[in-house]
């Protein structure tokens, strides 16, 4: 039937999309591996890390192995999963506050979790409770951006970023308020750090503690991408379509700050990614959060690794990847606004 | 021969939070079942808000709501989803779905919290659409189409909720001549079907061509109600609009039609 292949062939197209780009991703992952100013040949690459798992006749250079899983494969791996919270994340924002504008940065979320990080570091909090305090703040941050709209009984897309800039202000200040008491010795350095946003110092402890956390997030986040689909039409017509959105978007709300706050903890505050990501993805997988949701997490990690990965490379001293980020992201948003005019309201 | 009554809006009050005005006040309704029903009422009377309690959408002050003989104070989203669908004034959403998916959001009554429509469900939403004669429609994105082909696709997602009774919210706003009276054609078109109908209209004609039930809400907050032949009279009109209005039987055209002499 003519319908049927139809309806097959544009459904199949969404999964083809994704698993193109996981594929895409993976070959990434093992390119980046094996560059940089040590670099290793992606036959040793692949030895070592199925030596891991598998007992394999070692026949590779002993310093490859230690770099590569000493190093490069905890920084990988941390990159890859900041971008794909960070993108994730942003996407899930921007459907449930109908508002192709918002993102982590701009909701104030990543700059909560610093001042959450910034206040465990002050109190010289073990690194445990830094992750936990990162995680409070952001979500103080989102509740705080979200409630001010709701407090002058408007739910317009503009009230909701000029929330935004508010909250994110006012963190911004306690965060300058917390370096200025902060210890010079110690503890500015490592505010300093959280702020700027770096994979330098990743170790795998850390990445290894939000890691579960983030992936239960995420699972979540994908089985609800329908109902974003439904959310994403504003708080009366999803209720009247049968959505208990308080719930949904209270759910929504908690999974992708904790992928924020997740990412801020493993390698500080980053920023565009959240915006700039997604807005491309709508470009190629379309909006369907069905498919969307899934592709964001792809190219969120692939954005951020290749970005880490030159962050690396170039250079005697390594840049802070937010410079970065932000370098590519302004001008890219800048066209995506100027391709989508006709949309944007 | 009275049917069962499918809504009733018994003694509703309702009033805007900081507002010291009521926009319902004591109002009364019933809708019986393979009805349709017009709201009509002066800017500002709570015509919306009344569909807006009825949907669930607004909780009242006071009075009851019964849908099909329920409480609606005891029914959950879902539950009212699926007996009532409403079909919003025609919008521009933030994101661009394609028509299909769009329609088939539709099935969210029928959607577990972590589920998502299967290709039944997509299938149900195709035959809907063909048989609106939109089937040409289903894998364009809804923001590429024209008004009054979202105005019908509102329609349809409403349809495609499977409910008993369909509430419309001005659904002739921001549409031209002929598509407003597509839609009107269609909401017919449904009742026949044994839909019944709840609209909200600026334009009284609408409720004399749809020529069943009428409503009026007051300024005050009050409701009348009636058949529209009895309710829909010069004086009443004439009143509530604040304007000389005339209602004459045009022999052409068969019907009586809601006319303001001159300006």
């Amino acid at each position: 039937m003519g319908r049927e292949k139809t309806l097959n062939s544009i459904n199949r197209r969404g999964g083809l999309i994704n698993a193109a780009l996981f594929l895409v991703l993976l070959f990434l992952i093992l390119i980046c591996l094996c560059v940089g100013k040590y670099s290793i040949s992606a036959g040793d690459c692949l030895k070592i890390l199925v030596g891991q798992i598998f007992h394999l006749e070692q026949n590779w250079n002993g310093m490859d192995e230690n770099m590569l899983l000493g190093v490069r494969f905890p920084r990988t791996m941390a990159s890859v999963m900041v971008g794909a919270s960070l993108a994730l994340s942003g996407a899930v924002y921007q459907g449930i506050f109908k508002n192709p504008l918002v993102s982590p940065d701009f909701l104030g979320v990543s700059s909560g979790a610093c001042v959450g990080a910034a206040i465990a570091i002050l109190m010289s909090l073990p690194s445990g409770l830094v992750q936990v305090s990162a995680f409070l703040g952001g979500l103080a941050a989102v509740f705080l951006t979200v409630a001010i709209p709701g407090l002058m009984r408007s739910d317009s897309n503009i009230m909701l970023v000029l929330s935004g800039i508010i909250v994110g202000g006012a963190m911004s200040s306690i965060l300058g308020f917390i370096k200025y008491i902060a210890d010079p010795e110690t503890q500015l350095a490592a505010i300093t750090y959280w702020q700027l946003g770096s994979f330098a110092y990743v170790n795998n402890a850390a990445v290894l503690s939000v890691l579960p956390l983030s992936i239960i997030a995420t699972l979540v986040l994908l089985a609800m991408s329908w109902w974003i689909n439904v959310l994403s039409l504003g708080e009366q017509e999803a209720k009247s379509l049968g959505a208990d959105v308080r719930k949904l978007r209270g759910i929504c709300i908690i999974c992708s700050t904790i992928l924020t706050a997740g990412a801020v903890c493993i390698s500080g505050t980053i920023g565009w990614v959240g915006l700039v990501v997604p807005h491309f993805g709508r470009m190629t997988a379309g909006s369907d959060n069905r498919i969307l949701l899934p592709a964001c997490c792809c190219m969120g990690g692939i954005f951020m690794l290749l970005v880490d990965t030159v962050t690396r490379i170039i250079g005697p001293a390594e840049m802070p990847v937010s410079i970065l980020t932000g370098l590519i992201g302004a001008p890219f948003f800048a066209w995506l606004l100027y391709r989508q005019r006709r949309n944007v309201r | 021969m009275t049917s069962e009554a499918v809504y009733e809006v018994r003694n509703l009050s309702f009033s805007y939070p900081g507002y010291e005005r009521k926009v319902l006040d004591d109002a009364s309704l019933i809708l019986r079942r393979g009805e349709v029903l017009c709201i009509l009422g002066p800017n500002g009377a709570g015509k919306t808000t009344l569909l807006n309690c009825m949907a669930g959408l607004l909780t009242p002050e006071a009075g009851e709501i019964m849908l099909c003989g329920r409480d609606i104070r005891t029914m959950n989203v879902k539950e009212i989803a699926s007996l009532a669908g409403y079909v919003p004034q025609l919008h521009t959403p933030a994101f661009d779905y394609r028509v299909i998916d769009f329609v088939l959001m539709g099935r969210a009554p029928e959607t577990g919290m972590f589920g998502r429509p299967g290709t039944d469900d997509e299938h149900r939403c195709l035959d809907i659409l063909e048989g609106m004669g939109l089937g040409h429609l289903a894998y364009k994105s809804y923001l590429d189409i024209s008004g009054g082909e979202r105005q019908q696709l509102l329609i349809a997602r409403a349809i495609v909720q499977d409910p008993e009774v369909v509430l419309f919210d001005e659904p002739t706003a921001h549409l031209d001549y002929g598509n407003q009276h597509r839609v009107l054609r269609r909401i017919k078109q449904m009742a026949s079907e044994g839909y019944s109908i709840v609209i909200t209209t600026h334009n009284p004609d609408h409720a004399l061509l749809l020529g069943d039930k009428a409503a009026i809400v007051s300024r005050i907050g009050k409701i009348v109600q009636g058949d529209s032949s009895f309710i829909l009279t010069e004086e009443t009109l004439s009143e509530v609009y604040g304007m000389d209005i005339r209602i004459r039987y045009i022999e052409e055209l068969g019907r009586t039609s809601c006319l303001v002499p001159g300006l």
